[in-house]
């Protein structure tokens, strides 16, 4: 029962006063880039919550294999290697069984090797320390924070669309700002004690 | 002369951040001082070159179909030695930068000069092009972390600036801060350029 209360904060945690958008600032290139409809941010952080999961598991198990040979020093190469050859199983995997998916996700599967919130997970989990179980929460939280982030971000800036904004500001400086809005609504969180 | 064009072009006219808007991870989450964003901007730099460097050499060996995965290889190698590099010689800075050394990797700036430069021209012009990028990502930098560091604590590299009555603006070395002063300092920069255009077809 412990274990279980610990993990539900955990996730709340690393979903609101962490946020992994927001806060800790990673993957913050498709926050910006596929943020402009609601329907491409979901469909994007769907994607990306999977292969942060699958990844997490998997350099798990990999930093179990270099610190058993003692060849810690090569975690960034064997993690991004390890990210970049499941993003592109998920990718065929996803056009044989559900070409339907593919093509809606299409051009953001391949983006996603280089978000670097998926590596990023990867390495906290091993600065961290955390357990398989931990591991496995830790990472789907993260995956659930990006979408809250970006949906919530999206629905924004397609109010924007039709907004009447001053020129200099039009496009990404208003985005931004916005973000740091929708960032001090979470600094919010930050206050709660988990 | 076209070689000196290749040096300065990522300072102002193709600067990473202000005008391509690469490697916003990285820029957003370092710039609360200058000390971090010189940190920060530097080691990328040097990973730049490095990369840059060897991807142009092995430039004709690697199949057109492999390239993306061969360049990470490369680059995420620079990375690593970046990183030991960092952690023997500057490990302040290296524990204030945390996650974010080994993040460098998946910076969008250096597998986007890999492919749209480095793969396409020769060994001098692209370390050249690294210097000029790097140099560029870490004026960026330097520029939002002095503006976020003397506005949202009142210090410049550290030393204090203002006296006893100052009262800092925390929220700009926070992480809404970012994006805030990332913002307008774009807007600014889009009213200059526009005023100028505007001058010129005068």
């Amino acid at each position: 029962m412990a274990l279980l209360a610990e993990l539900v904060l955990l996730s709340l945690s690393t979903i609101l006063a962490n946020n992994y958008v927001l806060v800790k600032f990673l993957g913050i290139c498709p926050f910006l880039g596929v943020s402009k409809k609601v329907g491409t941010a979901v469909g994007m952080s769907v994607a990306v919550t999977f292969v942060m999961t699958v990844a997490s598991v998997i350099t798990f198990f990999v930093q179990k294999l270099l610190v058993h040979f003692s060849i810690e020093y090569m975690q960034t190469v064997a993690f991004i290697l390890v990210i970049a050859v499941l993003v592109q199983v998920v990718e065929m995997a996803i056009q044989r069984f559900s070409p339907a998916l593919y093509n809606a996700l299409g051009i953001y599967l391949p983006l996603i090797t280089t978000n670097c919130a998926v590596l990023g997970v990867a390495l906290l989990n091993v600065q961290e320390g955390y357990d398989f179980v931990h591991t496995l929460v830790y990472s789907f939280s993260a995956g659930l924070s990006f979408m809250l982030a970006i949906v919530l971000f999206s629905g924004v800036r397609e109010r924007l669309e039709t907004a009447d904004i001053p020129k200099p500001l039009q496009g990404f400086p208003i985005a931004l700002i916005t973000a740091g809005l929708i960032a001090m609504a979470f600094l919010g969180f930050s206050g709660m004690s988990f | 002369m076209g070689n000196m064009k290749e040096l300065t072009k990522g300072l102002m006219k193709e600067n990473p951040i202000f005008v391509q808007f690469l490697g916003m991870c990285a820029t957003l989450a370092v710039s609360t001082s200058v000390i971090n964003g010189i940190g920060m901007g530097l080691s990328t730099t040097a990973v730049l070159i490095a990369s840059n460097i060897i991807i142009s050499l092995i430039r004709n060996f690697i199949p057109n179909k492999v390239r993306i995965a061969a360049y990470i290889i490369v680059i995420a190698g620079c990375v690593t030695a970046v990183e030991m590099a960092l952690n023997a010689f500057a490990p302040a800075i290296s524990k204030s930068l945390g996650i974010f050394i080994p993040l460098i990797v998946v910076n969008c700036i250096i597998l986007g000069r890999a492919e749209a430069f480095a793969s396409k021209n020769g060994v001098v012009k692209s370390a050249l092009d690294g210097i000029g990028m790097g140099l560029g990502f870490t004026l960026a930098l330097v520029i939002l972390g002095s503006i976020r560091e003397i506005l949202g604590n009142g210090t410049f590299l550290g030393i204090q600036l203002f006296g006893e009555g100052f009262q800092p603006a925390t929220v700009l070395i926070l992480p809404p801060g970012a994006f805030i002063v990332l913002g307008t300092v774009l807007a600014v920069i889009n009213l200059i350029t526009s005023k100028k255009k505007e001058g010129g077809e005068e």
